[in-house]
């Protein structure tokens, strides 16, 4: 079930079979189409941060499970990590409307309400490894 | 090529063609290969074998325009590179064999194997670059047909255009969608366009920021952009990523979005 596909990431074709990967495997875990949806742009904006910010990196989706007190629950886990210039101030990128690019400043605080648990550990000029999940309710 | 050599495979071109025939039938049988009905694979081996042979006498320029023939004849049916490169090792293989077999020659082993290994490659070369070149070409092809389709701009009604987009969009398509906007705006003389994302699979931020640009340049050339075909999971994650497209109206169908580009332009549609 815990079946790791990593796909790297280094041009813009990489974010679209990054996507195209999420969107395959949030289909088999049973997601619906809002969610698949999410998953599927969650994966689209942490893809574009490592293809703008890192040059190249890699996704890896994975499904997993974990026993809670209701039971089995399933979900999809998403890893983006690159070995780029790293994130100075991690709190300022979180905030929304923060961007150094010139683009929108929604995408890591979007992914984050795009997904239910989301955990960024990234060291200055070494890289960073961000992790998502979403749970099937 | 030392004329040694040239007269022993020669000589032997009976013996040899028979065992890579055999040898060919072990290496290169995959998927690509079964689909090819035995007469005209069997047909072929013999076309290639005759031609690497023959290439030994032929002046340079004359081997290369007889090589080229033959592939692209083949390229042209879809054989796959494969069968050439492992068939042409296999003869490599077999031609060593039979000379190690034969001690009667006067040239150092490496020397003969160098010979040979300098004939294979220059065959081996021109095969790849033929075959890379023809996929080049394709890639040029379809690569020029995707840009004709990647941002038509259609004048609906007098005022009115459509911009449909399918698929994903990426930084080049979208400075496309940018360009092909304002020149068709002008070249109309639209006062509404209406931009269809029914089609795209996933709006990130980076969509929504070049949608966003694009009604912004739409609007300084005093038209009126309305984005339509935003599907309700699509609606979602906009929401959910806090991007806000209240700058420009939006539809959920194109229908609706001409409906409103109607009445933007002073007009309606009747039924009689």
């Amino acid at each position: 079930m815990s079946i790791q596909s990593c796909v790297e990431v280094h041009t813009e074709w990489g974010i679209v079979s990054a996507r195209q990967a999420g969107r395959n495997l949030a289909k088999d875990v049973g997601f619906g189409n809002v969610d698949q949806a999410r998953i599927t742009t969650a994966i689209s904006e942490l893809a574009r941060n490592i293809y703008l910010y890192a040059d190249k990196g890699e996704i890896c989706i994975e499904a997993i499970q974990e026993l809670d007190k209701h039971g089995a629950k399933k979900g999809i886990k998403v890893t983006a990590r690159d070995k780029g210039p790293g994130i100075k101030n991690v709190r300022e990128v979180m905030s929304d409307g923060f961007t150094t690019s010139g683009g929108l400043g929604a995408g890591l605080p979007g992914v984050k309400r795009l997904m239910d648990e989301f955990d960024i550990d990234s060291v200055s000029g070494e890289g960073t490894v961000i992790t998502t999940i979403k749970w099937l309710r | 090529m030392q004329p040694s050599i040239v007269e022993f495979i020669h000589n032997r071109r009976q013996s040899l063609t028979e065992k890579w025939l055999e040898e060919i039938q072990r290496v290169a049988h995959d998927e690509t290969v079964e689909r090819i009905p035995d007469e005209i694979y069997t047909q072929t081996n013999r076309e290639f074998i005759d031609l690497i042979v023959d290439t030994l006498d032929l002046k340079q320029e004359d081997a290369k325009e007889r090589i080229k023939q033959f592939v692209e004849r083949l390229i042209h049916i879809g054989w796959p590179l494969s069968y050439f490169t492992r068939g042409l090792q296999a003869f490599r293989r077999v031609i060593l064999d039979a000379i190690r077999e034969d001690p009667s020659h006067e040239e150092t082993p490496i020397e003969i194997f160098y010979d040979i290994e300098n004939w294979i490659d220059g065959i081996v070369n021109q095969l790849v670059d033929e075959y890379s070149g023809t996929w080049e070409s394709t890639l040029h092809l379809q690569k020029m047909a995707l840009k004709e389709l990647s941002a038509p701009l259609i004048p609906v009604f007098e005022n009115i255009s459509v911009m449909p987009l399918i698929g994903t969009i990426d930084t080049e398509r979208a400075k496309l969608i940018m360009e092909n906007l304002l020149d068709g705006i002008i070249e109309h003389r639209s006062q509404v366009v209406l931009i269809d994302i029914t089609g795209v699979p996933v709006v990130d931020t980076m969509v929504a920021h070049h949608i966003i640009q694009a009604s912004e340049a739409v609007r300084l050339v005093g038209a009126e952009c309305i984005l339509v075909g935003i599907r309700p999971e699509i609606a979602q994650t906009i929401v959910n990523l806090g991007i806000d497209l209240s700058k420009f109206p939006t539809k959920s169908t194109l229908r609706k979005g001409i409906e409103s580009g109607m009445e933007l332009t002073q007009r309606k549609i009747v039924t009689t």
